[in-house]
């Protein structure tokens, strides 16, 4: 359409508005013939489900612009081949998610039983027990890294916002902030490692140990959370509550974090959920005992991702144990995923219903 | 020829919030029409409902015809990308493509359709346009640099430039001018002056004394009440609407007593 | 009202009055939290250097059998690199197509909830994901290796045999899965910032919404979908449980992607040898988190450079 013509400008006719286009259903019925067509080539030949519905998806990803082409013309079949192409990523995303969420369900929810929440490890051999250790662990060593980092992460946050405001001292806090959130987990645990070998001897095991590792992944995650969150918050506020006559700490307790308080809870839960399912730092040193202990300074602890790990590794003198072992595994797997995603829904409606408007 | 643009009944929603509501006009080919009001009272909203640009905003939609050469614009079998070039735009901000150079940025209508163009009739159509928006003496030696690198009223110039570049039925214009200084906007003001006799034009100003200017019909656009929906009080050629309006309130808004 | 000085807004006059004690301890503590985190990344950097120094004298059995740590840790580098190239050469293309859905494509409300399905994908534990690849996932992908071993076994990469599913190539998948909603979540940003007016500008020249998103979007875009996908890079590198559960690893350096003779990864070979890692190996073991800890921080800093790169030219 809409050729350039330049000599004859001032007796140009309109050109026709209505392109030829697909039907609205047009894509629907490309779907439908590409899937059925597939289906077909998929029974003669004795495919599975899993080549029907890729090779529909090819036929689709052909039948359509090759229709549109045809009717519409080239730069539409190209729109709507890069739209196939784009919402089939998202297909594509998709279906790990799926497909875990899918396969932990089937295969953890055989393993629940009384026995399962209400017993440990210690003593048994293969078959039986349950997994009381290594949640009260995940709990216990989870519990203590939050202590140590929520309050140090909103302090360095609030020193960056308030106190800082660009000087050496906070550029310099600002980019460790930035290399600590790349530490690889193991790297942190071998750090917690390194520290409690000085302090211990070879091979020590800590819970407190690995909670101090967890506190390195985390610190980074919540003091990047609190501090978009300070920065939201509009200097009309604090230049307020200063006309007042409040002095500077009690404008901050008072005004700028219950202010900010939403935001900052929920970067702080998504920062408990994304270090309860950390395995490599707990695995080095907090290590894999087969009951319960509840003291963090004495001892290791057993936790939920390192004891699907070494449930899942170690292998039996039994076809059967094998077997048990990897259901307590799966078990183990379907909790975690159950106290993760508890928290990020959690964090999910605390941000929803305490947030400030922040503009999308 | 340019095209004349009937407009009847139209409604314009975003949501369910209705924006504006009942518009009738008709817009004369080969001349200015300037639509002015206050601000928020939709005028902008209606330009952009011309070439199906509100559409880009998620939520908005409209009732009504918008006809242009016995073409109903909102018919569902119309292509909006065809519509949009025929019926070009340039915006409030100078919108260049910050990563092309001038005479990418001249052609970037043209290359979406991307039929082999060989270099020379290219370079015609480049230096046409330019001088078209008054901008060729300015930029002919640095034809290949940023865009970005003009003054503002030289970068809305090669905006315009870019739009008749695919030799468009109608020019929208939403207050070109005013992201400008004065010498920018004389500069863009005489352009308009000189394109309208191969272009239906169609601009939104906040500036009066613009309008009175370069238009040659104006239609005067206000909200009924706070909250209210806006709607279109008059419409009417220039010299009536400045010197003898029908409507008190038209008279009023011109006369400076409200807006 | 007088007598509070501090109401001033101005930071410098407020620093130069007498401070109230609140004030002062409240701001020591912010400072304290600041240099807190200082020691700790100071600590990590001294405690895997100092415990790493043995490791360079070590060779034989105290380097498991390699001659000197160089040549232990360099097949281990290798297969670290190699998986997360697999894992950004899969994500990539995907992150960039889920971004674009979420910020151009899907309708806004709809476009909220999807962004939120994709955060889920970063929720799950690594050690689940590991889990699913070791007994899931390698059996799908198993007969999808003998098919490419049948025909494309001409390919270095393709080579096999095939034996098992969990080989490097699964690995990298699994791998892919778990840096893509980093991507997504980053490009996603990026896209959403294109200027509207720029878009506008596209559109009203009549272009398509792939056009459109050519001619404004990706231009402006450009180093902010690099950077992120060199912090997923980061993300990828330093992975470990997901590469434990996956690989049959032995410590080859290979480009063959589905045979049962799979490189290790430096992480992955930690966590798995850890145990009974005594005396000058314990060292040896750490040296190797030091060089990840150093690849993944010049892979990371190079990111975030690009990233602020990229703002300043807007």
């Amino acid at each position: 359409m809409a050729d350039l013509d330049k000599t004859a400008s001032l007796d140009r006719d309109l050109q026709p508005l209505t392109n030829p286009q697909l039907p609205a259903i047009g894509p629907v019925l490309a779907a439908v013939v590409a899937w059925g067509a597939a289906g077909l080539v998929a029974l003669l030949l004795g495919w599975n489900i899993a080549g029907w519905l890729v090779l529909g998806w090819v036929a689709f990803i052909v039948v359509l612009p090759a229709w549109s082409s045809a009717v519409e013309g080239k730069r539409s079949a190209i729109d709507r081949l890069v739209t196939s192409l784009v919402w089939s990523t998202f297909v594509i995303a998709m279906l790990p998610l799926i497909a875990v969420s899918w396969t932990v369900i089937e295969r953890g929810a055989p393993a629940f039983s009384v026995e399962f929440f209400t017993s440990d490890q210690s003593g048994v051999i293969g078959v039986g027990g349950g997994i009381l250790h290594a949640v009260i662990g995940t709990l216990v060593i989870t519990l203590i890294a939050t202590l140590i980092s929520v309050p140090v992460g909103i302090m360095a946050a609030v020193y960056l916002v308030e106190y800082g405001k660009g000087n050496r001292m906070s550029r310099i806090l600002t980019f460790l902030v930035d290399v600590m959130t790349g530490i690889p987990s193991i790297v942190a645990g071998l750090f917690a490692l390194a520290l409690f070998t000085l302090l211990l001897g070879p091979l020590p095991r800590l819970a407190i140990g690995g909670s101090i590792a967890l506190s390195v992944l985390m610190i980074p995650i919540v003091v990047r959370s609190t501090e978009e969150m300070l920065k939201l918050v509009s200097n009309e506020l604090r230049e307020g509550a200063y006309a007042l006559g409040v002095p500077k700490w009690r404008t901050i307790t008072k005004v700028v974090i219950p202010t900010a308080l939403g935001g900052i809870v929920t970067g702080a839960t998504l920062a408990v959920a994304r270090v309860a399912g950390e395995t490599a730092p707990l695995l080095l040193i907090a290590g894999t005992l087969r009951s319960v202990n509840w003291n963090p300074f004495e001892g290791g602890m057993a936790t939920l991702p390192v004891l699907i790990f070494s449930e899942a590794t170690k292998g039996g003198a039994k076809p059967e144990y094998v077997a048990a072992q990897l259901e307590r595994a799966w078990g183990a797997a379907l909790v975690l995923i159950i106290i993760v995603m508890g928290l990020n829904l959690l964090a999910r409606v605390v941000g929803a219903y305490f947030s400030p408007k922040t503009g999308r | 020829m340019a095209k004349s643009i009937d407009v009847s009944d139209l409604n314009i929603y975003y949501g369910n919030f209705l924006a504006v509501e009942g518009v009738n006009m008709t817009i004369k080919a080969r001349q200015v029409t300037a639509f002015i009001g206050p601000s928020g009272c939709g005028k902008s909203t209606v330009l952009r409902t011309l070439n199906r640009m509100h559409e880009v905003i998620p939520g908005a939609r409209v009732e009504g015809k918008v006809v242009v050469d016995g073409q109903s614009l909102y018919d569902p079998t119309v292509d909006p990308v065809a519509v949009r070039r025929q019926i070009g735009m340039v915006f409030q901000r100078p919108n260049p493509f910050p990563t092309m150079s001038i005479y990418d940025n001249v052609l970037a209508g043209n290359k979406l359709n991307a039929k082999r163009m060989k270099r020379a009739e290219a370079d015609d159509i480049v230096e046409s346009s330019l001088k078209g928006a008054n901008l060729w003496n300015e930029v002919k030696d640095r034809l290949d640099r940023p865009g970005m690198g003009l003054s503002g009223g030289q970068q809305q110039r090669l905006c315009i430039a870019r739009a008749i570049a695919v030799r468009p039925q109608v020019l929208l214009m939403d207050e070109p001018c005013s992201a400008l200084d004065p010498i920018s906007t004389a500069a863009i003001e005489d352009l308009i002056h000189e394109l309208k006799s191969e272009y239906t034009i169609v601009i939104v100003t906040h500036n009066m004394q613009q309008a009175a200017r370069v238009s040659d019909e104006t239609g005067f656009f206000n909200l009924k009440a706070t909250g209210e929906p806006g709607h279109l009080v008059e419409f009417n050629p220039t010299k009536k609407m400045f010197s003898n309006p029908d409507n008190e309130a038209t008279e009023a808004y011109i006369s400076g007593r409200f807006g | 009202m007088s007598t509070s000085t501090e109401a001033e807004p101005q930071e410098q006059a407020a620093e130069r009055t007498p401070r109230r004690r609140g004030d002062a301890v409240f701001s020591g503590a912010a400072l304290g939290a600041g240099v807190l985190i200082m020691l700790a990344l100071a600590g990590v950097a001294i405690f895997l250097v100092v415990e790493s120094v043995p490791a360079l004298s070590a060779s034989g059995d105290q380097a498991y059998g390699a001659d000197n740590i160089v040549v232990y840790i360099w097949p281990l580098l290798y297969g670290t690199i190699l998986a997360a190239i697999i894992a950004l050469l899969i994500a990539t293309p995907l992150a960039v197509g889920v971004a674009l859905v979420i910020s151009h494509y899907a309708p806004r409300k709809i476009a909220r909830f999807l962004g939120y399905v994709i955060d889920l994908l970063a929720a799950v534990p690594s050690v689940v994901y590991g889990l699913w690849g070791r007994e899931t996932l390698q059996g799908w992908v198993f007969p999808i290796y003998q098919w490419l071993h049948d025909n494309l076994g001409f390919l270095p990469f393709f080579k096999g045999p095939v034996t098992t599913g969990r080989t490097i190539l699964t690995a990298g998948l699994v791998l892919a899965v778990m840096v893509l909603p980093i991507i997504t979540a980053l490009c996603r940003e990026v896209f959403a910032q294109t200027p509207v007016m720029h878009q506008e500008a596209a559109l009203a020249l009549g272009a398509t919404r792939w056009e459109m998103i050519r001619m404004a979007v990706f231009p402006y875009s450009r180093s902010g979908v690099v950077s992120s996908v060199m912090l997923g890079l980061g993300r990828a590198l330093g992975e470990t449980m997901a590469v434990a559960l996956v690989l049959s690893a032995s410590g080859v350096i290979t480009i063959n992607l589905i045979s049962s003779q799979n490189p290790s990864t430096i992480a992955a070979n930690i966590a798995l040898n850890y145990a009974n890692a005594s005396g000058t190996k314990a060292n040896v073991l750490i040296a190797g988190g030091l060089v990840l800890f150093v690849v993944t921080f010049a892979v990371n800093f190079l990111g975030r450079w690009l990233a602020t790169r990229g703002q300043v030219k807007e």
